[in-house]
């Protein structure tokens, strides 16, 4: 017996630690560090915006309106990417629009994975009658259509920022519900939670102590990924004209705004569905980054 | 097989009534629809009128109960709005959006399972990354600025197709491009993991180990297996394409359900959006059915419990 | 006799993983005749499976495979081109049988299709042909009503049928060659045998090769002419298989053969192999075995090990013949502490049942299965009492019953005296404790060693943080782990180690009793020794009591001082071990028994000489 306990003494130096691996994974990830940097910058801008917005977004001059971006001929300096119908300078708007995306975005995922994970761990953990109610539910959801329910839901009771995270949050719970009953599902039956279940655990020590941070990666993937999808679900509302009210600026409003006269100054419309695409590609190269960090043997 | 198809049509009638209910419910406390109907500035006589004539002002559930035995009477009720029956506004505008939700579906097939298959039989090589490559960016494009880049495209620089309207069928390629592009991420991972999954299974060994290789392995033995979810989320993406239709439609100027829809919801008229939001309800779990029948002929495991 | 059937000369095989380039297999030479049985024996990463691989081609695109030569039947298979080598090959000439009979078939095909196609596609047979040789050898495979068996769905046969077909269906174009790697280890004891009855019935009657791929040297003993033994990925010893597993040649297979509970005889110490397999991101310079090894010199950690022996009987080591002869007898010889018979009843199981309900769907028909069917048993103070029964036979549910996992149908499960039921979960906790058989999925991913350790005091508010992780400390001393894990993660792990982690945990409450559910069934031989006489040695030290659940009788003959014999949820036969294992009474356990490999090396003449 001592030779085996010196055996394992002397052994070669061990593997690096999970939280290691997953660090020289992520350093090693461009998907991920390019996805980081987008979200970072725009997030810096977001919170910047008064200090770097070269002019007020919402002021208005009927002698400067729809001037070309610097680049376009009769464009000027003083307007980097030109002005809007009302003579608002884009950049401006633009800046400031990364404030309302990011916001709802992270909103709606909030409140998104509240309902999804506790609907996820309580039907993947407690099965049986829960769990078919959870399904159930799940499935009335998915075949609700959804843009079309929150465009009523908005129009009906008014539209404004809360509103439009409350509803899309609200809409937007089945990625997480998926993942993490499956997830709990699976973690329930191995053995260190029977283990712990026999050491005298309660479900609530389970299931917050026990499963919870082993579903944690899962989650920040999906919950990146939801925040993409929120804020492309807000600028289509706004798109449509039943989410964020002028003269607030939203992306997806200013896409509407400058639908009229896309045909002869279309970077009204290029421009801010470039920045949409731009940040929600980032939330997107973030979470498939993320997801290969987390769990290097399945990729997607 | 009889018994299962069965239970599936049941649980999915059971679906389409909850979300029904939960329409009804949401839409009508969401809102007082006298208010809808006689404007913002209605004064509470005019209001208590209304309420009378549509009787508003029985309980809730009463009326989602008398709206629920007149829809399955076939009465779909009265358009406010439209001053039109409900039923007549549907079936008007259904061909357009069911032409529009099929082709869709049809470019995201053409397009996601090939690619998924091929990134799928060459994982991590450049074939693989340019469809996830595709698959990312189809992902964060906005699906209504594709569809106006498409426009100004093609009305201006490449006028092939038409770009409003849906009088032929070439007014429906550019559109049911750009509704068919927002499936292809999820398909094309989908077919890609699915095939990966299968490829790297224990049966494929034994078909490789029986001399099976390239072409014939994959058709012969890994494909029906990798096709069964993806069959799924096909008729799941297809279900969902008719309450997508409604940007779609709006921006090519296509005269269907879910123009319908917005100009309702515009027009504050409830009764005609609670019966839409029902009608692609059902049409979502119609297709969840049907895919669950084609699953159970395809899977012995499934037919055979 | 011509050139032999196969040769395979310095097969190399390296393999790009993540964090490297694994050296997978090295220098591996092979040679088999026609007809002949040769066995490749290896605990799990020796690339025994992997040379087969390469044999068939089957290795993934991320493996290097080299070779001297890989001749076979006179032809070198290097210059075979892909085309020629899945067509004239694959089927006719080479077959081969996996592990995993479960999924081994495509589900969505009729057994019949998945037998008769390849022959078809490759032009050998007409369909009615193929479809005459199929009935023919499903009934040859033991497989009833082949006609209608034919039509069927994998999913609709049990694991033993599907293996049969998996046989019949390398067998249809009579292959000169059948590789069959571990192909009972996925079943049970029972079945075991007659399949691998079966594999030699056919190998005789249609003289083919075979390359018996396992990691149970009794399989081996019983069921090949000759045996190579892989470390590493070498072979480090090869020879007759009589030869080789009575006058081991090379120190791995000595300890190997030290470490494998007997079932003859009095009980014996096992010989465990310390530390653990090792992962080859670089070639070895010395000898692949020296840090485990007993006889190690110097020399051994540089210097590659020299060629010895002749072909009948070969070893890759530096012992020579002479201190080979002054060896001590590859057998366990020390004896276990002694077992005491016990009468104060601990644990107590009066009538239990469980039952399960199904329904296939929401509205289909409802299924009752007695998982656990009126079950009486008592556990007594001090005793190990082995619970043995085949997969399904419920031996599992009723231990999760027992730890208070799962509430019985009826019937009442006393703890000291109280019944289960009624008990805090803290204090059932205190007096009983699990151990489960997947070291790999019994300890949280997420927490480090001491964290998991000092977990059941965490939940009992002991201590403090510190206090706690003292506790862990010595509980890891007490079973033999490093206290520089304190803080490593289980991924960081080897099997054992976990196992050793997963049994402190248990024992950090100081519990009365363990129940341990197949404890080493998922772990390597000669880790399995370790585990066996670490338990053996904490109930000596601690006093414990112990319900061991197991389908291996040597496992039981090793540890239990009592053995219930469970089938169908009932509880068939019961009673000291020592009289059992001698003389059961019912023909369910003698069959048990008899399934059990008979692998006594102590019992041939040559080994009774030396000691």
């Amino acid at each position: 017996m001592t030779i085996t306990f010196l055996a394992e003494e002397i052994a070669e130096s061990l593997p690096p630690t999970p939280r290691q691996l997953t660090l020289s994974r992520a350093l090693n990830h461009k998907g991920f560090i390019t996805g980081g940097a987008i979200l970072l910058l725009l997030a810096i801008i977001a919170i910047a915006a008064p200090l770097i917005s070269p002019h007020d977004p919402f002021a208005q001059s009927l002698s400067t309106r729809m001037l070309p971006p610097v680049w376009v001929e009769g464009g000027s300096w003083e307007h980097l990417l030109g002005t809007d119908q009302n003579g608002r300078d884009y950049l401006s708007r633009l800046i400031y629009g990364t404030r309302v995306s990011l916001t709802i975005g992270l909103g709606a995922a909030s409140i998104g994975l509240v309902i999804g994970v506790t609907l996820g761990v309580v039907a993947g953990y407690f099965g049986g009658w829960v769990d078919h109610g959870v399904s159930f539910l799940l499935t009335a959801q998915l075949a609700l259509p959804g843009l079309l329910l929150a465009m009523a839901l908005v129009f009906i009771i008014g539209p404004s920022v809360w509103v439009v995270i409350g509803i899309v949050g609200v809409l937007h719970w089945t990625y997480y519900l998926v993942v993490t009953r499956a997830a709990t599902q699976r973690i329930r039956n191995l053995d260190f939670v029977a283990a712990d279940r026999a050491a005298g655990a309660t479900s609530g020590q389970i299931i917050r102590q026990e499963i919870l941070p082993n579903l944690l990666p899962q989650i920040i993937v999906i919950f990146t990924f939801e925040v993409g999808i929120a804020i492309l679900a807000e600028a289509s509302l706004s798109f449509l004209g039943v989410g964020i009210q002028p003269p607030t600026p939203s992306w997806g409003l200013m896409i509407a705004e400058g639908k009229i006269a896309m045909f002869y100054r279309p970077w009204l419309v290029v421009l801010p569905g470039l920045c949409l695409f731009i940040l929600v590609i980032g939330a997107n190269l973030l979470g498939d980054g993320l997801r290969d960090i987390t769990s290097p043997e399945g990729r997607n | 097989m009889l018994r299962y198809i069965l239970q599936r049509g049941i649980l999915a009638l059971a679906v389409a009534f909850t979300v029904s209910l939960a329409t009804f419910f949401l839409l009508n406390f969401a809102s007082d629809p006298a208010y809808s109907i006689a404007g913002e500035d209605a004064t509470p006589e005019v209001l208590a009128q209304i309420r009378e004539t549509y009787g508003l002002n029985r309980p809730a559930f009463v009326r989602y109960l008398d709206w629920l035995g007149s829809v399955l009477q076939g009465d779909f009720g009265t358009s406010y709005y439209w001053n039109k029956p409900v039923a007549e506004l549907v079936s008007d505008r259904a061909g357009a959006t069911i032409t529009l939700a099929l082709s869709a579906v049809m470019v995201t097939i053409i397009i996601a399972i090939p690619l998924g298959a091929w990134a799928a039989l060459r994982p991590n090589t450049l074939v693989d990354r340019f469809a996830l490559t595709v698959a990312v960016s189809a992902q964060a494009v906005p699906n209504f600025w594709l569809g106006l880049i498409v426009i100004i495209l093609f009305a201006v620089m490449l006028p092939i197709f038409p770009v409003s309207g849906d009088d032929s069928w070439r007014h429906f390629v550019l559109p049911a491009f750009v509704l068919g592009a927002s499936s292809v991420p999820a398909v094309m991972r989908l077919t890609r993991t699915g095939l990966i999954d299968v490829m790297q299974s224990d049966y494929i060994r034994t078909a490789r180990s029986k001399g099976y290789r390239g072409f014939t392995l994959l058709t012969r033995h890994a494909l029906r297996n990798a096709l069964l979810p993806v069959i799924s989320v096909l008729a799941v993406q297809l279900g969902q394409k008719f309450g997508g239709s409604v940007i779609t439609e709006s921006i090519f100027a296509i005269n269907g359900l879910g123009r319908l829809a917005l100009e309702s919801i515009l027009g504050s008229d409830i009764p005609t959006v609670q019966m839409l939001i029902f009608v692609f309800a059902l049409i979502f779990v119609a297709m969840n059915l049907l895919a669950d029948i084609l699953n159970a002929a395809l899977d012995p495991r499934i037919r055979i419990g | 006799m011509t050139s032999p059937l196969l040769e395979i000369n310095n097969l190399s095989i390296r393999l790009k993983v993540p964090s490297g380039v694994l050296h997978a297999v090295r220098n591996t030479t092979l040679t088999l005749n026609r007809g002949e049985a040769l066995g490749i024996v290896g605990e799990s990463g020796s690339g025994k499976s992997l040379t087969a691989m390469a044999l068939m081609r089957l290795l993934p695109k991320v493996a290097n495979v080299e070779f001297d030569t890989l001749k076979f039947d006179g032809t070198d298979l290097g210059d075979v081109p892909e085309a020629t080598f899945t067509r004239d090959y694959l089927g006719p000439r080479l077959s081969m049988i996996f592990q995993e009979p479960m999924t081994s078939l495509n589900p969505v095909y009729t057994i019949g299709r998945q037998l008769i196609e390849a022959s078809v596609r490759i032009g050998r047979m007409t369909k009615a042909q193929a479809n005459t040789r199929a009935l023919e050898l499903l009934d040859r495979v033991g497989i009833p009503s082949p006609k209608a068996r034919m039509a069927q769905y994998p999913h609709q046969l049990s694991g033993g049928q599907r293996q049969r077909v998996m046989i019949a269906m390398a067998l249809m174009l009579e292959p000169e060659l059948l590789i069959a790697d571990e192909p009972t280890t996925a079943l049970d004891a029972t079945i075991q045998t007659q399949i691998m009855t079966l594999l030699n019935d056919l190998r005789r009657e249609m003289n083919m090769g075979m390359i018996l791929i396992t990691h149970d040297l009794a399989v081996v003993s019983e069921n090949v002419d000759r045996v190579a033994v892989m470390y590493g990925g070498e072979i480090v010893e090869s020879g007759r298989s009589g030869d080789v597993l009575a006058a081991p040649a090379h120190p791995y297979t000595r300890a190997l053969l030290t470490a494998i509970p007997h079932m003859g005889g009095e009980p014996k110490r096992l010989g465990a192999i310390p530390g653990t397999v090792p992962a080859l991101l670089q070639p070895p310079k010395g000898c692949v075995f020296a840090p485990r090894c007993a006889h190690a010199e110097p020399r051994c950690a540089t210097e590659r090990p020299p060629s010895q022996g002749d072909k009948h009987h070969h070893r890759l080591c530096i012992l020579t013949e002479k201190t080979l002869a002054e060896l001590p007898p590859a057998v366990p010889s020390d004896p276990l502490p002694k077992r005491e018979m016990a009468h104060e009843v601990v644990l107590e199981a009066r009538h239990v049942s469980r039952v399960f309900h199904s329904r296939s769907g929401l509205f289909g028909p409802r299924h009752e299965i007695r998982a656990v069917d009126d079950v009486s048993l008592s556990l007594k103070r001090g005793e190990t009492l082995a619970l043995v029964g085949e997969s399904g036979s419920g031996k599992t549910t009723l231990s999760r019953l027992l730890l208070g996992l799962d509430t019985p149908t009826s019937g009442e499960i006393l703890l000291d005296g109280q019944p289960v039921e009624a008990m805090d979960g803290l204090r059932r906790a205190d007096l009983v404790q699990p151990i489960f058989q997947d070291p790999y999925s019994s300890l949280n991913p997420r927490r480090t060693l001491a964290d998991i350790i000092a977990r059941p005091l965490a939940l009992r508010g002991v201590g403090t943080v510190r206090e706690r992780q003292l506790k862990a400390r010595e509980l890891m001393e007490r079973v033999r782990l490093p206290d520089r894990l304190m803080h490593s993660y289980p991924s960081q792990l080897s099997g054992g180690q976990r196992q050793r982690v997963a049994i402190a945990r248990a024992l950090v409450t100081s519990p009365e009793i363990l129940v341990c559910d197949e404890p080493t069934s998922a772990l390597d031989v000669s880790v399995q020794a370790q585990i066996l006489n670490l338990l053996v040695d904490l109930q000596a030290e601690l006093g414990l009591t112990c319900l061991l659940i197991t389908h291996d009788m040597a496992v039981v003959h090793q540890i239990a001082s009592r053995v219930a014999v469970m089938l169908d949820g009932k509880i068939v036969e019961e009673g000291p071990a020592a009289e059992l294992l001698a003389n059961p009474k019912i023909a369910y356990t003698r069959t048990l028994l008899d399934a059990a490999p008979q692998f006594r090396p102590t019992e041939t003449p040559k080994m009774e000489a030396t000691s």
